[in-house]
């Protein structure tokens, strides 16, 4: 192979399939070999994908609970405090609300509060959704050494590609490489960083 | 994609479904017997309160199973196809649900309606509010209205249950089509009928009150009630050894996820939103509905439904996993059931007589004048009585449904798709 003189450059070994079947079986005996860094790359979601690479649920929803959480928290607080009778922040700073009365309700009333409660949990929740997802993510990402090459553009269209980074700590040139070979691609490709 | 094969499968009910037709059948008739014969303890205006409440609970699962047969086909659903026909079985009872409202009917056609709306008593004429609703508000057109929405329900239920099972016979994929065809004009005949009914059995049991919304609020109740029913359904049939294939984990997921939509945070919105507009316009011809419930006994089972049936359930049913293991789902159901059963009988039951509030010129003096004693209500064992036997009579006549077919719709071209489905 050419490559051979950039081999201390690597950046890992992309590993060509043709079908959803085919890289899902594949994807399986990775995860059993036990690599960390690596990912699978396909046109479209393909089903059973997930559970055969052993990824773990996301923590996500987790996160999002509390963001909603802290959004309903936010809205009692804010319509609280501005419309209370006084408040002594720490005994010292005396303040005062607005104390709107507004259709002979009581300055503090539950029910008018609950759509600002509503809207916030609504927008802190979607919020921290957004937020999180491309934290996780690790987004924004500007270059990614897998759409450098032109022969994994196909992607986007009909291929499913392995890819075991060279970060991996089980990652070795010619053990990796033999070990893709061994899953049956169609073809196997050395990625540049 | 994983392959599901149904050979293995249990598909019917057998003579299981004879036994639970033969054994909930009879406890239901001997409960609505005893039921009748406890019916001086309750009195006789309030038994047939009781019995309005436990048909309008049974009446709304099976129109909430209507609902899901018909957006099913109008929405061309896959993932739904394993479970739709236990739906259209719930559906169908819709066909013979009548004969549940004839002492209602009854008591209306014989004159004496007057005793559970208000609208229908001789006095009212001279009422003039209510003499200027009588044009809607009269008996007549009340029980030509009640044998159309009948005739509708039945004949919509009818048609898709029916369809649907011609098709395992015949495998005529053209079934679909039709059944899809007519979705969206059965769909409005849905919405106008469940609307309307809503308002000719709960909303004028206070004819001087009105809500827009009301049909809408009766909605999100009866598809609560129906997706715990076709939970615990699913979940008893799996039990009894049937449908071990077909119905899969994923499709509890679904369903756990359409009542935490519908059944809790749907019921909510709509409850509150219903709530805060006439809260904050304050006009007392408005409020005259959410005062007797507000007040007294009925004030803790107001805080109850929020929180028994939005709070909790709203906890329990956010993350993924208590939707997808079947223990925790039907327990959720269960208790779900219930609740509903304690919504229609807020609905239904609360009133404040007149005489209970003679005097009375503020607020405060009004709250006071009202104790259960005034209020003329107790809870009796009719109230728990009535909607059991009910519900005993509905799990019979699904049971009957479903006696001669299959369980799941065999020959639907989406059948496939439906085993296969997973969420992801």
């Amino acid at each position: 192979m050419s490559q051979s003189s950039s081999r201390e450059k690597i950046w890992g070994y992309a590993a060509e399939f043709t079908t959803p079947a085919a890289i899902t079986q594949a994807a399986k005996k990775v995860a059993a070999a036990g690599y960390r860094w690596w990912d699978c790359h396909t046109p479209f979601p393909v089903h059973g994908l997930d559970i055969a690479m052993g990824v773990k649920p996301t923590i996500l929803p987790i996160i999002v609970f509390f963001g909603g959480l802290t959004g309903t928290l936010v809205a009692i607080f804010l319509q609280v405090f501005t419309n209370s009778l006084e408040v002594n922040l720490w005994a010292i700073v005396p303040v005062i609300g607005y104390q709107f009365e507004v259709s002979g309700k009581p300055l503090i009333s539950g029910p008018a509060f609950v759509p600002v409660m509503f809207e916030l949990t609504v927008l802190l929740s979607a919020l921290t959704t957004v937020g999180s997802m491309f934290l996780l993510n690790g987004l924004p990402c500007l270059y990614h050494p897998v759409l450098k090459s032109t022969k994994l553009a196909r992607i986007t269209d009909d291929r499913f590609y392995i890819v075991i980074e060279a970060r991996d700590p089980k990652f070795t040139d010619e053990a990796t490489r033999s070990f893709l070979d061994s899953l049956g691609p169609e073809s196997i490709e050395p990625l540049e960083p | 994609m994983k392959r599901i094969d149904l050979s293995r499968d249990t598909l019917t009910l057998g003579s299981f479904g004879g036994k639970v037709f033969v054994l909930s059948g009879v406890l239901g008739l001997a409960g609505l017997g005893v039921s009748f014969g406890l019916k001086s303890i309750a009195g006789n205006d309030a038994f047939m309160k009781s019995w309005l409440f436990a048909f309008l609970a049974v009446l709304a699962i099976c129109l909430g199973a209507l609902f899901f047969t018909i957006l099913q086909h109008l929405v061309k659903a896959g993932w739904s196809v394993a479970v739709r026909r236990l739906s259209e079985g719930i559906a169908a009872n819709l066909v013979w649900i009548w004969v549940l409202f004839i002492p209602i009917f009854v008591l209306m056609v014989s004159g004496n309606g007057g005793h559970l709306f208000p609208w229908a008593a001789p006095e009212a004429a001279h009422d003039h509010l209510l003499h200027e609703k009588s044009s809607y508000l009269n008996i007549t057109f009340w029980w030509i209205r009640a044998v159309v929405f009948f005739a509708v329900w039945a004949l919509l239920s009818r048609f898709y249950f029916g369809l649907s099972r011609r098709q395992d016979a015949s495998g005529d994929y053209k079934a679909t089509n039709t059944m899809q065809w007519f979705a969206p004009l059965a769909m409005i005949l849905y919405a106008l009928t469940q609307t309307f009914a809503s308002y000719d059995w709960i909303m004028s049991l206070e004819p001087k009150w009105f809500s827009t919304m009301f049909g809408v609020y009766y909605f999100a109740v009866s598809v609560t009630g129906f997706f715990s029913a076709i939970l615990l359904l699913i979940f008893f049939l799996q039990k009894s050894g049937r449908l071990q294939e077909a119905i899969t984990r994923e499709h509890y997921h679904d369903l756990g996820k359409l009542l935490f939509g519908f059944g809790v945070v749907f019921w909510a919105y709509i409850g509150y939103s219903q709530y805060m507009l006439i809260w904050y316009a304050n006009i007392p011809i408005e409020t005259s509905w959410f005062f007797p419930r507000q007040i007294g006994p009925w004030y803790w089972v107001s805080l109850i439904l929020i929180f028994g049936h939005f709070v909790l359930p709203f906890l329990l049913l956010v993350s993924r996993w208590p939707k997808r293991f079947k223990g925790s789902i039907a327990i959720i159901a269960g208790w779900m059931i219930i609740i509903f059963c304690v919504d229609v009988y807020w609905l239904v039951i609360p009133v404040v007589p007149e005489s209970a509030l003679a005097g009375a010129e503020t607020y405060d003096q009004l709250v006071e004048a009202v104790t259960p004693a005034s209020l003329g209500w107790q809870l009796n064992a009719v109230d728990f009585l009535l909607p059991a036997s009910m519900l005993s009579l509905l799990l019979s006549g699904t049971m009957f449904n479903l006696r001669r077919c299959s369980l799941v719709p065999t020959s639907d071209p989406r059948l496939e798709e439906s085993l296969s489905f997973e969420n992801f």
